[in-house]
């Protein structure tokens, strides 16, 4: 008999949400999405006993020919905020950066925005055309694709509106609901420069217009150099195809630009000799400021950090003493090259440790570690780019962009930690 | 057959591609012919640049808008739910809740166009034939006062004639827009005597709960 038919395996646990409610009840944490490992040890499986695992043999190979996370990790998903747009098809969800470490994004976690919804390309019929201002006009399978050079580059893609909802204060208890318009993956494919010169380039050639083979045929104006500098094709991440959400088979890759410009499902790329201020470059993605003008073409994403833990969905659970503070940094700038901390809300400031590759416009990961007492914290972290800029506060922001701005909230965050470990999204004077 | 002629062989049948990074003409793709590229080529520029023949007018847009648009943007253009509103909004920019029409906002028709056509419908874009999309943008033009006759006829030949209210609207990119540090040192001890906490998202408590509800109020 295994031990999961024993009597007190068999007691049901109770619902999350139960949990959730004990947990507000005794602790007074906050009760967020994501938060919640509240299971208590099984004695049976603690020394000096021998676990199951340790005595029988587990599943054998093949179980799951595709590899799944573990069904104690089914909780760090992707989640939504459904207020946030009127329909699911033109709609956005977040990574769980919380529950992530490292710099890389897995696959299934790398939050998703769709403006008609996953296009379901098969390979075969996949075709990018190339026209325009090109000696001659071309049209690639996949596997034409796939036979030019390649190159493998980490890169994080953030959403311009990622903490868009925060431009008037503090509104959501979660850094992925707050930060989770971002991923960072290796992607594989080709220099869009060999595929442009492939078809060649006429010397009036200064814009390109990448174009979407989903029912939103989202189009977007990229100017030639920066499609000659680092912009890629890509049709692997991480190692693997495309994920379908993801643009599967092929996707536009235009390192440190706001997502939006990242076009996926890339069907046509049309060159041109002035911009064409598509919708998603006019009427969206524009910065509008408090003087009614509104600033556009506003590509870069500017340095920013978040602390992932501790943070609304990942509180501190284990007390006062020892505790590791971590997060993410990135610039669409270049590498970032420090990243500072404070625990009192920025009276003073402590430098953090980052660790991990740092590679431009890539995330980068950064830890610090402290004796916490167990009183109040106020925990900010504020990011440095090999470019001389530091993040803003959100009220330096606000004094020069109003608060309409919508896209490019790079404001620092600060996070308020509660004497019994609970975390609370906050802003301060 | 010695391995070393059957080495010789095989380097024969590849040319030297040794150089590929950017060193030109890989032989890869096909032409794209004249039609193939019709049946994609839909974006539309400002300059007018991509427009199909075809004609339509604020009468018949309405009919069309009627029955393939309003059931999310309204009979009037005015927005159903928390679908676009698309007319209106003028003198908002500046206020505490701007409404971004194609009236108060879009600084070229052009992308009316190029929008319409390639996603609309939603759930069936590319549908619409030139003289339907030419009428709806004609009706769209009409709701928001850009034309005030109601007879009249938007067509490829008279579109670039056509202003839009907020061209003049839109400045370039010109961060940073704070301080770098070489011009402000941030501090690292004693910056300030006092914090206060001033503002709190709980106080919204719109954070979706495990079930994805949330009491919460939309903000855009």
């Amino acid at each position: 008999m295994s031990k999961s038919d024993t009597p007190e395996k068999g007691i049901a646990s109770p619902s999350r949400r139960n949990l959730l409610k004990a947990g507000l009840a005794a602790g007074g944490l906050a009760a967020t999405a994501g938060f919640a490992r509240a299971a208590e040890p099984d004695p049976y499986n603690l020394p000096p006993n021998v676990a199951d695992w340790s005595r029988y043999l587990g599943v054998g190979v093949d179980n799951a020919p595709y590899g799944m996370p573990s069904e104690h990790e089914s909780e760090v998903v992707r989640r939504s905020v459904e207020w946030l747009t009127a329909s699911r098809e033109s709609s956005i969800n977040f990574t769980p950066l919380h529950d992530l470490d490292g710099i890389i994004t897995p696959n299934g976690l790398c939050f998703e925005r769709h403006h008609g919804g996953v296009a379901e390309m098969n390979p075969t019929d996949y075709r990018l055309m190339i026209n325009g201002l090109v000696d001659k006009p071309l049209i690639f399978t996949l596997e034409d694709l796939k036979r030019f050079p390649r190159e493998n580059r980490l890169y994080f893609l953030e959403c311009a509106a990622n903490s868009g909802m925060e431009w008037r204060g503090a509104q959501l208890n979660g850094c992925q609901f707050t930060h989770g318009m971002v991923h960072c993956v290796m992607y594989t494919g080709v220099p869009l420069k060999y595929i442009l010169e492939e078809a060649g380039l006429k010397t009036n050639a200064k814009w390109i217009m990448p174009e979407g083979g989903d029912a939103a045929g989202m189009n977007r104006s990229v100017p030639i150099e920066k499609a000659l500098d680092d912009c890629m094709v890509a049709f692997k991440m991480n190692g693997e195809a495309l994920r379908p959400e993801q643009g599967y088979p092929a996707r536009l890759v235009v390192p440190g630009w706001e997502g939006n410009m990242w076009v996926k499902w890339l069907r046509r790329i049309e060159v041109g000799d002035q911009p064409w201020h598509a919708r998603e470059e006019t009427s969206k993605y524009t910065d509008l400021l408090a003087s009614g003008k509104a600033r556009r073409f506003t590509w870069v994403m500017d340095a920013k950090s978040v602390i992932t833990n501790p943070s609304p969905q990942a509180p501190i659970t284990h007390g006062k003493g020892q505790t590791v503070l971590t997060g993410l940094a990135w610039s669409g700038n270049g590498r970032v090259t420090r990243v500072d901390v404070t625990l009192d809300g920025g009276k003073n400031w402590h430098q953090a440790r980052i660790d991990g590759p740092s590679l431009p416009k890539a995330l980068h990961r950064f830890y610090f570690e402290f004796d916490w007492d167990g009183s109040d914290l106020l925990l900010q972290s504020r990011a440095y780019d090999d470019t001389g800029y530091v993040q803003p506060t959100k009220d330096e922001l606000r004094a020069v962009r109003g608060e309409n701005s919508i896209y490019h909230n790079n404001g620092i965050q600060t996070w308020h930690v509660m004497a019994n470990g609970g975390v609370e999204n906050v802003e301060i004077s | 057959m010695s391995r070393f002629l059957k080495v010789l062989t095989v380097a024969a049948g590849v040319s030297l591609v040794a150089g590929a990074a950017g060193a030109g003409k890989l032989g890869l793709g096909t032409e794209a012919t004249p039609e193939e590229i019709a049946g994609w080529n839909i974006d539309v520029r400002p300059d007018g640049q991509g427009l199909p023949e075809g004609r339509g007018t604020v009468a018949e847009g309405e009919v069309v808008f009627a029955e393939q648009c309003a059931v999310c943007h309204g009979d009037f253009a005015e927005g159903a739910g928390r679908w676009p509103v698309l007319a209106g909004g003028w003198d908002t920019l500046k206020s505490q809740h701007p409404v971004k029409t194609i009236g108060s906002y879009w600084p070229y028709l052009s992308t009316v166009y190029d929008y319409i056509y390639r996603s609309m419908p939603f759930g069936n874009a590319q549908s619409l034939t030139p003289d339907q999309t030419y009428a709806i943008v004609a009706y769209l033009l009409y709701m928001n006062d850009v034309v005030t006759d109601d007879e009249f006829e938007l067509s490829n030949e008279n579109f670039t004639s056509i202003r839009m209210p907020n061209e003049d609207g839109f400045i370039e990119d010109d961060r940073p827009d704070t301080p770098l540090v070489s011009e402000v040192e941030p501090c690292m001890t004693d910056c300030k005597d006092e914090v206060k906490i001033t503002k709190r998202a709980r106080i919204l408590d719109v954070t979706p709960d495990e079930d994805g509800d949330t009491a919460g109020i939309s903000v855009d």
